[in-house]
């Protein structure tokens, strides 16, 4: 079995960003576009999970296509020193999807806590995130909810340093 | 969402086999055929339920990103937004009830990539971005539980926001 060539792997990860192909074969119809034997690109493919390359494998959702259109990013500005406790605390919460530390961008933005919360409704997403606020004692501190109100382009993450690839 | 599609949303969300006929294999874990697992697939896609199926990359290991703000005026967004979307490097570029009102992820081999794009933005736009890398995640996309949501509970559910743990 001959490996990919470099410019192969690259496209390949192209292709994998696209999605595999909705067929019986799907690494057949990769490695075609390749000029690839399938068992190498599915070597390569297993390589990259063994490497710790994929964060997962498997279907990849849109929120808004299946009803869940209330789409909340909490923000909270905590204390440095609290901030990571709070990140692990809030981390584990059922009902939210991420939950990140990013950098406070003063005067214009004081938040540094960052959670992803997707609900069916405004209002029930709204109630639940005040409550869990409450139940956590973080009602005090301060915070905003943004609420996504339109998506303009939804996709996944793009790493191939390649302008030229077409987007849908 | 019919039950092939659920049962394929509950179990190959995290991950899926890796082999020459994952959809086979996937129909023989689910009890169900690979022609009605693509039929499945296929709908869920047509629908705007399944964005695609395969590897999300790691951030960390396959690249850089950065969360981006702009402060775009009313009068500007629908210009404004329509040129972020055409970036190659934007992903889920969102319209947010906040003066920082349009929201998006910017993905690059590097972080000398996400600099000059940044750049170009803030060129192209004349507004300055607001540059928002993750510097600690503690809680990563895993997913989505359509089953038993704790914010939005089963559709058919009547459990009230009060009833959630």
């Amino acid at each position: 079995m001959s490996l990919l060539t470099q410019q192969q792997r690259l496209q390949l990860c192209r292709l994998l960003e696209e999605g595999l192909p909705l067929a019986p074969r799907p690494y057949l119809l990769l490695a075609q576009q390749l000029g690839a034997e399938e068992q190498a690109v599915l070597a390569q493919v297993q390589s990259w999970q063994d490497e710790g390359l994929f964060r997962r494998v498997g279907l990849v959702l849109r929120h808004r296509g299946l009803g869940f259109a209330a789409n909340a990013m909490l923000v909270l500005d905590v204390p440095d020193a609290l901030v990571d406790e709070l990140g692990d605390r809030l981390g584990k919460v059922d009902g939210i999807n991420l939950c990140y530390r990013r950098p406070r961008r003063l005067p214009q933005w004081p938040y540094n806590l960052f959670c992803m919360i997707h609900g069916r409704q405004r209002e029930q997403v709204s109630a639940w995130i005040e409550a869990l606020l409450r139940r956590e004692g973080l009602a005090q501190l301060p915070h905003r909810l943004l609420f996504s109100t339109r998506a303009f382009k939804q996709c996944g993450g793009r790493y191939a340093a390649a302008p030229e690839v077409a987007h849908g | 969402m019919d039950a092939i599609q659920q049962a394929l949303c509950q179990h190959f969300q995290h991950g899926m086999p890796l082999c020459a006929e994952p959809y086979r294999a996937m129909a023989e874990t689910i009890g169900s055929s690979e022609a009605q697992v693509l039929d499945a697939l296929q709908r869920l896609q047509r629908d705007g339920g399944l964005s695609r199926i395969g590897p999300v990359f790691e951030h960390s290991r396959a690249g850089a990103s950065t969360l981006v703000a702009l402060a775009v005026p009313e009068a500007l967004l629908e210009r404004v937004a329509e040129r972020i979307s055409q970036y190659p490097e934007v992903n889920h570029n969102y319209l947010r009830e906040h003066a920082y009102n349009l929201w998006f992820v910017l993905t690059g081999p590097d972080r000398a990539r996400i600099d000059q794009v940044l750049d170009e933005i803030a060129a192209d736009t004349g507004l300055q971005p607001l540059d928002l890398p993750m510097q600690r995640a503690y809680r990563i996309d895993l997913g989505f539980p359509l089953a038993g949501n704790p914010v939005a509970g089963h559709p058919q559910s009547k459990a009230a926001p009060g009833d959630t743990p």
